[in-house]
């Protein structure tokens, strides 16, 4: 067993474990740091697999991902989300068999299927090779993305603003006055 | 660390997220089983990369499924924000309007 190995056994242990820690601990604020440990877990596994770029960026994401989740519930909970115990499952015993099931196919299938030989080597620096692909043979990709992600923008704003100048001035922006003046 | 190892940490993690986005009733909550689900898949195409074709296209894959993470993350803390002001809770059950 190498050190690799070890490390790698270490952080799968830790990301299921936290993982499951996310549905059993009774508060939201505990859950929030569980799945912060199991995704940095996740993304040092992925580093393990030599693919430095895409785990630093999975760690760095998660990590200010959970930042985000913490503003919400202080926003929205309006309470120490530490302190507040909860219990909010349904159709828990149908949801266990589910996954259960769902665990054991992957699983099998994981360890029956002939997976065949590697083929090719890794390039020598990878992440100069996933940017050089980004940037010329894949660049679709990137431009596809990058589109999505201005699409979110949009929708994360539209949905989560209170009030818009189509509330105020019509659908066709002709009101002088605000429609809902003295309402808000 | 084999190929099927790494597979069965993937699917474990996806087993996992799997049972929190069918059982949890809070939203926020139904957003981090699914968040497990997506790092499941994530580490299970690592784990492909590494183990079968360490070729670029592959990581641009990976850089897909991470941007639908984004996606998700940041139009459900939307949806959440909307039923908190309509409803004044983020359950998943008061969502049912359009069911009825």
């Amino acid at each position: 067993m190498t050190s690799t190995d070890l490390a790698f056994w270490l952080c799968a242990v830790l990301a299921v474990a936290s993982g499951v820690a996310v549905f059993v601990v009774d508060s939201m604020a505990r859950a929030t740091y569980a799945l912060a440990t199991s995704f940095v877990a996740t993304g040092l596994a992925v580093l393990l697999l030599q693919q430095s770029y895409l785990g630093a960026v999975i760690v760095l994401m998660m990590v200010m991902e959970m930042a985000v989740m913490a503003v919400y519930m202080v926003m929205f909970m309006g309470m120490n989300p530490a302190l507040m115990p909860m219990s909010m499952v349904h159709s828990h015993r149908w949801a266990i068999g589910v996954s259960v099931a769902t665990f054991v196919t992957l699983g099998s299938g994981a360890l029956l299927v002939p997976w065949p030989a590697r083929r090719g080597s890794p390039p020598p620096d990878v992440t100069a090779a996933l940017g050089r692909a980004l940037m010329e043979s894949h660049m679709l990709v990137m431009m596809t993305v990058g589109a999505v992600m201005v699409a979110t923008i949009v929708v994360g704003v539209v949905l989560s603003s209170h009030r818009t100048r189509y509330d105020r001035f019509g659908d066709d922006l002709r009101h002088r006055d605000p429609a809902d003046r003295g309402a808000r | 660390m084999t190929l099927e190892t790494v597979l069965l940490v993937a699917s474990a993690l996806l087993s996992v997220g799997l049972y929190g986005a069918l059982s949890q009733q809070v939203v926020v909550m139904v957003m981090m089983g699914l968040e497990l689900m997506v790092a499941g898949v994530l580490l299970a195409l690592g784990g492909l990369w590494w183990f079968l074709a360490p070729d670029p296209s592959g990581q641009v894959l990976m850089i897909v499924v991470l941007a639908a993470m984004t996606v998700e993350m940041a139009t459900g803390f939307a949806v959440a924000t909307v039923l908190h002001r309509r409803a004044g809770g983020d359950m998943t059950d008061m969502t049912a309007e359009l069911h009825e």
